[in-house]
Protein backbone atom coordinates (compact mmCIF):
# COMPACT_ATOMS: atom_id res chain seq x y z
CA UNK A 1 0.00 0.00 0.00
CA UNK A 2 2.76 2.45 0.89
CA UNK A 3 4.33 1.79 -2.51
CA UNK A 4 1.20 3.18 -4.15
CA UNK A 5 1.69 6.48 -2.36
CA UNK A 6 5.40 6.38 -3.13
CA UNK A 7 4.82 5.86 -6.84
CA UNK A 8 2.30 8.71 -6.89
CA UNK A 9 5.05 11.01 -5.59
CA UNK A 10 7.49 9.62 -8.13
CA UNK A 11 5.05 10.26 -10.95
CA UNK A 12 4.70 13.86 -9.81
CA UNK A 13 8.47 14.10 -9.42
CA UNK A 14 8.99 13.13 -13.05
CA UNK A 15 7.29 16.41 -13.92
CA UNK A 16 9.05 18.63 -11.43
CA UNK A 17 12.55 17.23 -10.86
CA UNK A 18 14.25 19.94 -12.94
CA UNK A 19 13.15 22.74 -10.65
CA UNK A 20 13.91 20.80 -7.47
CA UNK A 21 17.47 20.12 -8.58
CA UNK A 22 18.21 23.84 -8.31
CA UNK A 23 17.18 24.01 -4.67
CA UNK A 24 18.39 20.65 -3.44
CA UNK A 25 21.66 20.25 -5.34
CA UNK A 26 22.72 23.43 -7.11
CA UNK A 27 22.31 25.74 -4.11
CA UNK A 28 24.42 23.64 -1.71
CA UNK A 29 27.04 23.26 -4.42
CA UNK A 30 27.19 27.02 -4.91
CA UNK A 31 27.73 27.34 -1.17
CA UNK A 32 30.47 24.73 -1.40
CA UNK A 33 32.25 26.70 -4.12
CA UNK A 34 31.72 30.20 -2.79
CA UNK A 35 32.49 29.53 0.85
CA UNK A 36 34.53 26.36 0.80
CA UNK A 37 36.79 27.11 -2.14
CA UNK A 38 36.49 30.90 -2.28
CA UNK A 39 36.19 32.33 1.21
CA UNK A 40 38.00 29.29 2.61
CA UNK A 41 41.30 30.39 1.03
CA UNK A 42 41.44 33.13 3.61
CA UNK A 43 41.51 30.54 6.41
CA UNK A 44 45.00 29.28 7.17
CA UNK A 45 45.24 25.46 7.50
CA UNK A 46 47.06 25.98 10.82
CA UNK A 47 43.80 27.23 12.30
CA UNK A 48 42.16 23.87 11.47
CA UNK A 49 44.81 21.37 12.55
CA UNK A 50 46.30 21.24 9.08
CA UNK A 51 43.17 20.64 7.00
CA UNK A 52 41.98 23.06 4.36
CA UNK A 53 38.77 24.98 5.02
CA UNK A 54 37.17 23.19 2.08
CA UNK A 55 37.90 19.82 3.70
CA UNK A 56 36.39 21.11 6.94
CA UNK A 57 33.38 22.80 5.44
CA UNK A 58 32.24 20.41 2.67
CA UNK A 59 31.05 17.47 4.85
CA UNK A 60 29.39 19.93 7.23
CA UNK A 61 27.53 21.45 4.30
CA UNK A 62 26.51 17.96 3.17
CA UNK A 63 24.77 17.38 6.51
CA UNK A 64 23.27 20.87 6.63
CA UNK A 65 21.95 20.52 3.06
CA UNK A 66 20.30 17.23 4.06
CA UNK A 67 18.53 19.06 6.87
CA UNK A 68 17.41 21.83 4.55
CA UNK A 69 16.15 19.35 1.97
CA UNK A 70 14.32 17.53 4.73
CA UNK A 71 12.57 20.77 5.62
CA UNK A 72 11.52 21.51 2.06
CA UNK A 73 10.52 17.95 1.18
CA UNK A 74 8.87 17.17 4.48
CA UNK A 75 7.52 20.20 6.32
CA UNK A 76 6.44 22.25 3.31
CA UNK A 77 5.25 19.41 1.12
CA UNK A 78 3.43 17.49 3.85
CA UNK A 79 1.51 20.60 4.80
CA UNK A 80 0.81 21.44 1.17
CA UNK A 81 -0.38 17.90 0.47
CA UNK A 82 -3.01 18.26 3.18
CA UNK A 83 -4.03 21.91 2.87
CA UNK A 84 -3.05 23.28 -0.54
CA UNK A 85 -3.03 20.76 -3.37
CA UNK A 86 -4.83 18.23 -1.13
CA UNK A 87 -3.23 15.14 -2.60
CA UNK A 88 -3.36 13.53 0.86
CA UNK A 89 -7.11 14.05 0.97
CA UNK A 90 -7.45 12.39 -2.42
CA UNK A 91 -5.29 9.44 -1.39
CA UNK A 92 -7.23 9.07 1.88
CA UNK A 93 -10.43 8.46 -0.11
CA UNK A 94 -8.85 5.34 -1.66
CA UNK A 95 -7.96 2.07 0.09
CA UNK A 96 -4.86 3.75 1.57
CA UNK A 97 -4.83 4.26 5.33
CA UNK A 98 -3.19 7.35 6.86
CA UNK A 99 -0.20 5.25 7.85
CA UNK A 100 0.27 4.13 4.22
CA UNK A 101 0.19 7.74 3.08
CA UNK A 102 2.74 8.67 5.73
CA UNK A 103 5.07 5.76 5.00
CA UNK A 104 4.85 6.20 1.23
CA UNK A 105 5.63 9.88 1.46
CA UNK A 106 8.52 9.30 3.87
CA UNK A 107 9.91 6.75 1.44
CA UNK A 108 9.82 9.37 -1.29
CA UNK A 109 11.48 11.90 1.06
CA UNK A 110 14.17 9.28 1.75
CA UNK A 111 14.76 9.01 -1.97
CA UNK A 112 15.00 12.77 -2.36
CA UNK A 113 17.41 13.32 0.52
CA UNK A 114 19.57 10.35 -0.49
CA UNK A 115 19.81 11.31 -4.15
CA UNK A 116 20.69 14.92 -3.32
CA UNK A 117 23.29 13.78 -0.77
CA UNK A 118 24.80 11.41 -3.30
CA UNK A 119 25.10 14.15 -5.92
CA UNK A 120 26.71 16.46 -3.37
CA UNK A 121 29.15 13.80 -2.14
CA UNK A 122 30.27 13.00 -5.68
CA UNK A 123 31.12 16.65 -6.32
CA UNK A 124 32.77 16.93 -2.92
CA UNK A 125 35.09 14.06 -3.77
CA UNK A 126 35.74 15.44 -7.26
CA UNK A 127 36.88 18.70 -5.67
CA UNK A 128 39.32 16.80 -3.48
CA UNK A 129 37.49 17.89 -0.36
CA UNK A 130 37.67 14.47 1.25
CA UNK A 131 40.60 12.62 2.79
CA UNK A 132 39.29 9.13 3.44
CA UNK A 133 37.57 6.28 1.54
CA UNK A 134 35.09 6.33 4.43
CA UNK A 135 33.58 9.27 2.55
CA UNK A 136 31.21 6.76 0.90
CA UNK A 137 29.55 6.43 4.31
CA UNK A 138 28.76 10.14 4.38
CA UNK A 139 25.81 9.51 2.02
CA UNK A 140 23.91 7.24 4.45
CA UNK A 141 25.08 9.51 7.29
CA UNK A 142 23.61 12.56 5.55
CA UNK A 143 20.45 10.59 4.81
CA UNK A 144 20.08 9.70 8.48
CA UNK A 145 20.64 13.36 9.38
CA UNK A 146 17.91 14.33 6.93
CA UNK A 147 15.49 11.73 8.29
CA UNK A 148 16.15 12.83 11.88
CA UNK A 149 14.50 16.06 10.75
CA UNK A 150 12.09 14.79 8.10
CA UNK A 151 10.02 12.45 10.28
CA UNK A 152 9.39 14.80 13.24
CA UNK A 153 8.75 17.62 10.76
CA UNK A 154 6.20 15.50 8.85
CA UNK A 155 4.51 14.57 12.14
CA UNK A 156 4.25 18.24 13.01
CA UNK A 157 3.53 19.74 9.58
CA UNK A 158 0.41 17.61 9.09
CA UNK A 159 -1.09 19.40 12.11
CA UNK A 160 -0.16 22.95 11.06
CA UNK A 161 -3.04 25.10 9.82
CA UNK A 162 -1.22 28.25 8.75
CA UNK A 163 1.52 28.19 6.17
CA UNK A 164 3.19 31.13 7.90
CA UNK A 165 3.96 28.93 10.91
CA UNK A 166 6.16 26.75 8.71
CA UNK A 167 8.14 29.76 7.49
CA UNK A 168 8.58 31.07 11.01
CA UNK A 169 10.00 27.78 12.27
CA UNK A 170 12.31 27.63 9.27
CA UNK A 171 13.66 31.09 10.03
CA UNK A 172 13.83 30.97 13.80
CA UNK A 173 14.67 27.32 14.48
CA UNK A 174 16.28 25.80 11.42
CA UNK A 175 18.44 28.73 10.39
CA UNK A 176 20.06 29.26 13.83
CA UNK A 177 20.70 25.52 13.97
CA UNK A 178 22.28 25.78 10.54
CA UNK A 179 24.69 28.37 11.85
CA UNK A 180 25.40 26.97 15.32
CA UNK A 181 25.94 23.30 14.57
CA UNK A 182 29.54 23.58 13.47
CA UNK A 183 28.78 23.73 9.78
CA UNK A 184 30.76 26.89 9.09
CA UNK A 185 33.12 27.00 12.10
CA UNK A 186 34.21 24.70 14.92
CA UNK A 187 32.18 24.74 18.10
CA UNK A 188 35.36 25.80 19.96
CA UNK A 189 34.78 29.28 18.57
CA UNK A 190 31.49 29.53 20.48
CA UNK A 191 31.12 30.72 24.09
CA UNK A 192 31.30 27.78 26.48
CA UNK A 193 27.58 27.64 27.36
CA UNK A 194 26.56 27.72 23.68
CA UNK A 195 29.20 25.12 22.92
CA UNK A 196 27.60 22.68 25.34
CA UNK A 197 24.10 23.49 24.13
CA UNK A 198 25.15 22.77 20.54
CA UNK A 199 25.81 19.13 21.46
CA UNK A 200 22.08 18.71 21.91
CA UNK A 201 21.35 19.86 18.36
CA UNK A 202 20.71 16.92 16.06
CA UNK A 203 22.37 18.78 13.22
CA UNK A 204 25.65 18.95 15.14
CA UNK A 205 25.61 15.15 15.37
CA UNK A 206 25.00 14.93 11.64
CA UNK A 207 27.73 17.43 10.85
CA UNK A 208 30.27 15.75 13.10
CA UNK A 209 29.38 12.29 11.78
CA UNK A 210 29.79 13.36 8.14
CA UNK A 211 32.93 15.38 8.87
CA UNK A 212 34.79 12.66 10.78
CA UNK A 213 33.87 10.12 8.09
CA UNK A 214 35.10 12.40 5.32
CA UNK A 215 38.33 13.25 7.14
CA UNK A 216 38.92 9.65 8.20
CA UNK A 217 39.02 10.57 11.90
CA UNK A 218 35.75 8.80 12.80
CA UNK A 219 35.79 6.45 15.77
CA UNK A 220 33.33 3.58 16.06
CA UNK A 221 32.08 4.66 19.48
CA UNK A 222 31.70 8.30 18.50
CA UNK A 223 29.91 7.41 15.28
CA UNK A 224 27.56 5.06 17.04
CA UNK A 225 26.56 7.79 19.47
CA UNK A 226 25.77 10.07 16.54
CA UNK A 227 23.83 7.36 14.72
CA UNK A 228 21.87 6.48 17.85
CA UNK A 229 21.03 10.13 18.54
CA UNK A 230 19.88 10.79 14.98
CA UNK A 231 18.13 7.43 14.77
CA UNK A 232 16.14 8.24 17.93
CA UNK A 233 14.87 11.45 16.34
CA UNK A 234 13.92 9.64 13.13
CA UNK A 235 12.17 6.79 14.96
CA UNK A 236 10.45 9.15 17.40
CA UNK A 237 9.20 11.18 14.45
CA UNK A 238 7.63 8.12 12.83
CA UNK A 239 5.94 7.14 16.08
CA UNK A 240 4.37 10.58 16.48
CA UNK A 241 3.50 10.82 12.76
CA UNK A 242 1.48 7.59 13.00
CA UNK A 243 -0.80 9.39 15.46
CA UNK A 244 -0.92 12.84 13.87
CA UNK A 245 -1.53 11.50 10.37
CA UNK A 246 -4.48 9.44 11.58
CA UNK A 247 -5.93 12.38 13.52
CA UNK A 248 -5.64 14.81 10.65
CA UNK A 249 -6.60 12.55 7.74
CA UNK A 250 -9.37 10.61 9.49
CA UNK A 251 -10.90 13.29 11.66
CA UNK B 1 -35.74 0.20 -0.89
CA UNK B 2 -39.06 -1.43 -1.58
CA UNK B 3 -37.75 -4.81 -2.64
CA UNK B 4 -36.63 -5.78 0.86
CA UNK B 5 -33.01 -6.54 -0.04
CA UNK B 6 -30.26 -5.41 2.32
CA UNK B 7 -29.60 -1.71 1.89
CA UNK B 8 -26.27 -0.65 0.38
CA UNK B 9 -25.98 1.96 3.08
CA UNK B 10 -27.62 1.73 6.47
CA UNK B 11 -27.21 4.48 9.07
CA UNK B 12 -28.80 4.44 12.51
CA UNK B 13 -28.47 7.24 15.04
CA UNK B 14 -25.39 8.58 13.26
CA UNK B 15 -23.67 11.33 15.26
CA UNK B 16 -20.53 13.34 14.55
CA UNK B 17 -18.99 15.69 17.07
CA UNK B 18 -15.85 17.77 16.74
CA UNK B 19 -13.96 19.64 19.43
CA UNK B 20 -15.42 23.15 19.48
CA UNK B 21 -13.03 25.77 18.18
CA UNK B 22 -14.39 28.63 20.22
CA UNK B 23 -14.88 26.78 23.54
CA UNK B 24 -11.93 24.79 24.90
CA UNK B 25 -13.15 21.38 26.03
CA UNK B 26 -16.54 21.89 24.36
CA UNK B 27 -17.92 19.91 21.46
CA UNK B 28 -19.60 20.95 18.26
CA UNK B 29 -22.30 18.57 17.05
CA UNK B 30 -22.13 18.62 13.24
CA UNK B 31 -24.42 15.60 12.83
CA UNK B 32 -26.93 15.05 15.60
CA UNK B 33 -28.47 11.63 14.90
CA UNK B 34 -29.29 10.50 11.37
CA UNK B 35 -31.26 7.45 10.28
CA UNK B 36 -31.38 6.62 6.60
CA UNK B 37 -31.02 3.78 4.16
CA UNK B 38 -29.98 3.77 0.54
CA UNK B 39 -30.69 0.92 -1.82
CA UNK B 40 -28.78 -0.28 -4.87
CA UNK B 41 -29.14 1.96 -7.91
CA UNK B 42 -30.79 4.78 -6.01
CA UNK B 43 -29.87 8.43 -6.37
CA UNK B 44 -30.05 9.77 -2.85
CA UNK B 45 -29.61 13.40 -1.90
CA UNK B 46 -28.73 15.38 1.21
CA UNK B 47 -30.26 18.80 0.83
CA UNK B 48 -29.57 21.63 3.17
CA UNK B 49 -27.85 24.95 3.75
CA UNK B 50 -24.18 25.37 4.63
CA UNK B 51 -23.50 24.00 8.09
CA UNK B 52 -26.39 21.51 8.02
CA UNK B 53 -23.97 18.59 8.45
CA UNK B 54 -23.99 17.35 4.84
CA UNK B 55 -20.23 17.27 4.36
CA UNK B 56 -19.62 15.66 7.73
CA UNK B 57 -22.09 12.96 6.75
CA UNK B 58 -20.33 12.46 3.43
CA UNK B 59 -16.98 12.12 5.18
CA UNK B 60 -18.39 9.40 7.42
CA UNK B 61 -19.83 7.62 4.40
CA UNK B 62 -16.45 7.93 2.69
CA UNK B 63 -14.86 6.09 5.66
CA UNK B 64 -12.46 8.94 6.43
CA UNK B 65 -14.28 10.10 9.54
CA UNK B 66 -15.19 7.72 12.36
CA UNK B 67 -18.74 8.37 13.66
CA UNK B 68 -18.91 9.62 17.26
CA UNK B 69 -21.99 7.47 17.88
CA UNK B 70 -24.52 5.35 16.05
CA UNK B 71 -24.07 2.51 13.61
CA UNK B 72 -23.10 2.72 9.98
CA UNK B 73 -22.99 -0.15 7.50
CA UNK B 74 -21.77 0.40 3.98
CA UNK B 75 -21.99 -2.47 1.47
CA UNK B 76 -22.73 -4.63 4.50
CA UNK B 77 -19.43 -3.72 6.16
CA UNK B 78 -18.43 -1.67 9.18
CA UNK B 79 -16.25 1.36 8.33
CA UNK B 80 -14.45 1.10 11.66
CA UNK B 81 -13.17 -2.36 10.75
CA UNK B 82 -13.25 -2.56 6.98
CA UNK B 83 -12.62 1.03 5.89
CA UNK B 84 -10.02 -0.08 3.39
CA UNK B 85 -12.31 -2.63 1.74
CA UNK B 86 -15.23 -0.24 1.60
CA UNK B 87 -13.19 2.61 0.14
CA UNK B 88 -11.97 0.24 -2.57
CA UNK B 89 -15.57 0.11 -3.80
CA UNK B 90 -16.47 3.77 -3.40
CA UNK B 91 -16.01 6.65 -5.81
CA UNK B 92 -15.51 10.01 -4.17
CA UNK B 93 -16.00 13.43 -5.77
CA UNK B 94 -14.86 15.91 -3.14
CA UNK B 95 -16.07 19.48 -2.90
CA UNK B 96 -12.71 20.73 -4.10
CA UNK B 97 -11.37 18.93 -7.15
CA UNK B 98 -7.84 18.41 -5.74
CA UNK B 99 -6.50 17.34 -9.11
CA UNK B 100 -2.79 17.27 -9.80
CA UNK B 101 -2.53 20.44 -11.85
CA UNK B 102 1.00 19.76 -13.01
CA UNK B 103 0.08 16.38 -14.47
CA UNK B 104 -1.90 15.81 -17.62
CA UNK B 105 -5.54 14.85 -17.69
CA UNK B 106 -4.71 11.22 -18.51
CA UNK B 107 -1.93 11.04 -15.91
CA UNK B 108 -4.38 12.11 -13.23
CA UNK B 109 -6.51 9.07 -14.04
CA UNK B 110 -3.52 6.72 -14.18
CA UNK B 111 -2.26 7.94 -10.84
CA UNK B 112 -5.65 7.46 -9.21
CA UNK B 113 -5.94 3.92 -10.59
CA UNK B 114 -2.56 3.21 -9.03
CA UNK B 115 -3.97 4.05 -5.57
CA UNK B 116 -6.43 1.20 -6.04
CA UNK B 117 -3.76 -1.20 -7.21
CA UNK B 118 -5.43 -1.64 -10.58
CA UNK B 119 -3.01 -3.01 -13.19
CA UNK B 120 -1.69 -0.27 -15.46
CA UNK B 121 -3.00 -1.91 -18.62
CA UNK B 122 -6.52 -2.02 -17.19
CA UNK B 123 -6.36 1.59 -15.98
CA UNK B 124 -5.27 2.70 -19.44
CA UNK B 125 -8.27 1.02 -21.04
CA UNK B 126 -10.62 2.51 -18.47
CA UNK B 127 -9.01 5.95 -18.77
CA UNK B 128 -9.73 5.99 -22.49
CA UNK B 129 -13.39 5.15 -21.87
CA UNK B 130 -13.71 7.62 -19.00
CA UNK B 131 -12.18 10.45 -20.99
CA UNK B 132 -14.78 9.83 -23.63
CA UNK B 133 -17.51 9.78 -20.99
CA UNK B 134 -16.24 13.04 -19.50
CA UNK B 135 -15.91 14.58 -22.97
CA UNK B 136 -12.24 15.24 -22.38
CA UNK B 137 -10.66 13.08 -25.10
CA UNK B 138 -9.14 16.07 -26.83
CA UNK B 139 -7.66 17.31 -23.58
CA UNK B 140 -6.12 13.97 -22.59
CA UNK B 141 -2.54 15.17 -23.05
CA UNK B 142 -3.07 18.67 -21.63
CA UNK B 143 -2.03 19.68 -18.18
CA UNK B 144 -4.91 20.17 -15.77
CA UNK B 145 -3.72 23.76 -15.24
CA UNK B 146 -5.17 24.64 -18.65
CA UNK B 147 -8.66 23.25 -17.93
CA UNK B 148 -11.80 25.25 -17.16
CA UNK B 149 -13.74 24.74 -13.95
CA UNK B 150 -16.36 22.60 -15.65
CA UNK B 151 -13.74 20.40 -17.32
CA UNK B 152 -11.92 19.93 -14.03
CA UNK B 153 -15.15 18.87 -12.41
CA UNK B 154 -15.81 16.32 -15.15
CA UNK B 155 -12.27 15.02 -14.77
CA UNK B 156 -12.82 14.67 -11.03
CA UNK B 157 -15.92 12.61 -11.72
CA UNK B 158 -14.04 10.52 -14.29
CA UNK B 159 -11.32 9.99 -11.69
CA UNK B 160 -13.82 8.79 -9.12
CA UNK B 161 -15.00 6.12 -11.58
CA UNK B 162 -11.58 4.57 -12.24
CA UNK B 163 -12.19 1.76 -9.74
CA UNK B 164 -15.69 1.11 -11.15
CA UNK B 165 -17.32 1.92 -7.81
CA UNK B 166 -20.59 0.49 -6.49
CA UNK B 167 -21.40 3.79 -4.82
CA UNK B 168 -20.51 7.30 -5.93
CA UNK B 169 -20.32 10.04 -3.27
CA UNK B 170 -20.60 13.56 -4.65
CA UNK B 171 -20.16 16.53 -2.33
CA UNK B 172 -21.77 19.58 -3.94
CA UNK B 173 -20.90 18.42 -7.46
CA UNK B 174 -21.86 21.60 -9.30
CA UNK B 175 -21.15 24.36 -6.78
CA UNK B 176 -19.27 27.20 -8.43
CA UNK B 177 -20.01 26.15 -12.02
CA UNK B 178 -21.79 28.28 -14.58
CA UNK B 179 -25.28 27.15 -15.67
CA UNK B 180 -24.11 25.55 -18.90
CA UNK B 181 -21.37 23.53 -17.20
CA UNK B 182 -23.89 22.43 -14.57
CA UNK B 183 -26.24 21.08 -17.22
CA UNK B 184 -23.43 19.13 -18.91
CA UNK B 185 -22.53 17.64 -15.55
CA UNK B 186 -26.12 16.75 -14.70
CA UNK B 187 -26.37 14.97 -18.02
CA UNK B 188 -23.27 12.88 -17.19
CA UNK B 189 -24.55 12.05 -13.71
CA UNK B 190 -27.92 11.09 -15.13
CA UNK B 191 -26.20 8.65 -17.48
CA UNK B 192 -24.35 7.09 -14.56
CA UNK B 193 -27.61 6.69 -12.73
CA UNK B 194 -29.10 4.94 -15.75
CA UNK B 195 -26.12 2.59 -15.79
CA UNK B 196 -27.16 1.55 -12.29
CA UNK B 197 -24.51 3.40 -10.25
CA UNK B 198 -25.77 4.31 -6.80
CA UNK B 199 -25.39 8.05 -6.31
CA UNK B 200 -25.22 9.90 -3.01
CA UNK B 201 -24.96 13.62 -3.31
CA UNK B 202 -25.12 16.73 -1.21
CA UNK B 203 -26.38 19.94 -2.64
CA UNK B 204 -27.90 23.23 -1.70
CA UNK B 205 -29.36 23.63 -5.17
CA UNK B 206 -33.03 22.75 -5.31
CA UNK B 207 -33.06 22.20 -9.05
CA UNK B 208 -30.13 19.83 -8.75
CA UNK B 209 -31.90 17.74 -6.15
CA UNK B 210 -35.10 17.67 -8.23
CA UNK B 211 -33.22 16.69 -11.39
CA UNK B 212 -31.06 13.95 -9.95
CA UNK B 213 -32.49 12.50 -6.75
CA UNK B 214 -34.97 9.64 -6.51
CA UNK B 215 -35.14 10.27 -2.80
CA UNK B 216 -33.67 12.85 -0.50
CA UNK B 217 -33.46 14.04 3.03
CA UNK B 218 -33.78 17.67 3.98
CA UNK B 219 -31.14 18.41 6.60
CA UNK B 220 -31.07 21.22 9.07
CA UNK B 221 -28.73 21.69 12.05
CA UNK B 222 -27.39 18.15 11.85
CA UNK B 223 -30.81 16.50 11.76
CA UNK B 224 -33.15 15.16 9.10
CA UNK B 225 -36.16 17.43 8.83
CA UNK B 226 -37.97 15.09 6.42
CA UNK B 227 -37.36 12.41 3.84
CA UNK B 228 -38.99 11.40 0.57
CA UNK B 229 -38.96 11.81 -3.18
CA UNK B 230 -38.89 15.41 -4.42
CA UNK B 231 -42.53 14.99 -5.52
CA UNK B 232 -43.61 13.56 -2.17
CA UNK B 233 -41.89 16.28 -0.21
CA UNK B 234 -43.48 18.97 -2.30
CA UNK B 235 -46.92 17.41 -1.93
CA UNK B 236 -46.45 16.97 1.80
CA UNK B 237 -45.17 20.41 2.62
CA UNK B 238 -46.29 22.70 -0.13
CA UNK B 239 -49.12 23.39 -2.52
CA UNK B 240 -49.24 22.70 -6.22
CA UNK B 241 -48.53 26.30 -7.16
CA UNK B 242 -47.00 29.39 -5.67
CA UNK B 243 -47.89 32.99 -6.36
CA UNK B 244 -45.00 35.34 -5.70
CA UNK B 245 -45.96 38.96 -5.18
CA UNK B 246 -43.67 41.94 -4.91
CA UNK B 247 -44.93 45.26 -3.68
CA UNK B 248 -43.23 48.63 -3.29
CA UNK B 249 -41.36 48.29 -0.02
CA UNK B 250 -43.35 51.04 1.71
CA UNK B 251 -46.57 49.30 0.71
CA UNK B 252 -45.62 45.73 1.60
CA UNK B 253 -46.86 45.82 5.22
CA UNK B 254 -50.22 47.18 4.26
CA UNK B 255 -50.52 44.83 1.30
CA UNK B 256 -49.64 41.83 3.41
CA UNK B 257 -52.73 42.26 5.54
CA UNK B 258 -54.96 42.57 2.51
CA UNK B 259 -53.42 39.58 0.73
CA UNK B 260 -53.93 37.50 3.85
CA UNK B 261 -57.53 38.61 4.03
CA UNK B 262 -58.20 37.73 0.39
CA UNK B 263 -56.31 34.47 0.03
CA UNK B 264 -55.64 33.11 3.49
CA UNK B 265 -59.28 32.41 4.07
CA UNK B 266 -59.59 30.25 0.99
CA UNK B 267 -59.26 26.49 1.01
CA UNK B 268 -55.65 25.24 1.14
CA UNK B 269 -54.02 28.62 0.82
CA UNK B 270 -51.31 30.07 3.01
CA UNK B 271 -49.17 33.22 2.93
CA UNK B 272 -45.46 33.43 3.78
CA UNK B 273 -43.81 36.81 4.22
CA UNK B 274 -40.21 37.18 3.04
CA UNK B 275 -38.27 40.41 3.43
CA UNK B 276 -38.71 41.32 -0.24
CA UNK B 277 -41.83 39.45 -1.32
CA UNK B 278 -44.98 37.56 -0.37
CA UNK B 279 -45.47 33.93 -1.25
CA UNK B 280 -49.01 32.68 -1.59
CA UNK B 281 -49.16 28.89 -1.46
CA UNK B 282 -52.19 27.82 -3.39
CA UNK B 283 -53.62 25.00 -5.50
CA UNK B 284 -54.40 27.55 -8.24
CA UNK B 285 -52.03 30.47 -8.70
CA UNK B 286 -54.00 32.24 -11.41
CA UNK B 287 -57.16 32.21 -9.32
CA UNK B 288 -55.27 33.58 -6.32
CA UNK B 289 -53.78 36.34 -8.47
CA UNK B 290 -57.22 37.20 -9.82
CA UNK B 291 -58.50 37.47 -6.23
CA UNK B 292 -55.60 39.75 -5.29
CA UNK B 293 -56.17 42.12 -8.21
CA UNK B 294 -59.94 42.03 -7.66
CA UNK B 295 -59.26 43.32 -4.13
CA UNK B 296 -57.66 46.41 -5.68
CA UNK B 297 -54.05 45.48 -4.92
CA UNK B 298 -51.42 46.39 -7.48
CA UNK B 299 -48.24 44.34 -7.02
CA UNK B 300 -45.10 45.54 -8.83
CA UNK B 301 -44.52 41.99 -10.08
CA UNK B 302 -46.59 38.82 -9.83
CA UNK B 303 -45.33 35.37 -10.74
CA UNK B 304 -47.21 32.09 -10.73
CA UNK B 305 -44.96 29.04 -10.60
CA UNK B 306 -44.97 25.41 -9.55
CA UNK B 307 -43.85 24.54 -6.04
CA UNK B 308 -40.21 23.51 -5.68
CA UNK B 309 -38.06 21.95 -2.99
CA UNK B 310 -37.10 25.49 -2.04
CA UNK B 311 -40.64 25.93 -0.75
CA UNK B 312 -40.39 22.66 1.12
CA UNK B 313 -37.22 23.82 2.75
CA UNK B 314 -38.74 27.13 3.70
CA UNK B 315 -41.69 25.34 5.24
CA UNK B 316 -39.58 22.81 7.12
CA UNK B 317 -36.97 25.13 8.54
CA UNK B 318 -38.58 28.55 8.40
CA UNK B 319 -35.58 29.78 6.47
CA UNK B 320 -34.76 30.33 2.84
CA UNK B 321 -31.92 28.19 1.51
CA UNK B 322 -30.23 30.99 -0.32
CA UNK B 323 -29.93 33.28 2.73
Amino acid sequence: MLLREFSAWMLRYRRTWRSTIVVSVANPLLFLLAIGAGLGRLVAPEALDGMTYLEFFAPGMLAAAAMQNAYIESAFRVNGALRRDRSYVVAAATPLEPRDIMAGHLLFITFRIASSALAFAVVMVAFGASRSPMVVLTVPAALLTGLAFATPLAAWAVTVEKFGTLNAVFRFVLMPMYLLSGTFFTLDSLPAWLHTAAYALPLWHGVDLCRTLSLGTATLAGSLVHVAYLGAFAAGGVAVALVTYRRHLHY
Amino acid sequence: MDDGETPLIDAKGLVKEYPARDRPGGVFRAVAGLDFQVGRGEAFGFLGPNGAGKSSTMRMLGCVSPPTAGTLRILGMDPARDGRLIRARLGVVPQEDALDVELTVRENLLMYGNYFGIPRRVVKERAARLLEFAQLEEKAGDRVEALSGGMRRRLTIARSLVNEPDVLLLDEPTTGLDPQARHVLWDRLFRLKQQGVTLLLTTHYMDEAEQLCDRLVVMDKGLIADEGSPRELIERHSTREVLELRFRLDEQDQATGKVRAVTGAREGERVEVLPDRLMVYTPDGEAALAAVTAAGLAPVTALVRRSTLEDVFLRLTGRSLTD
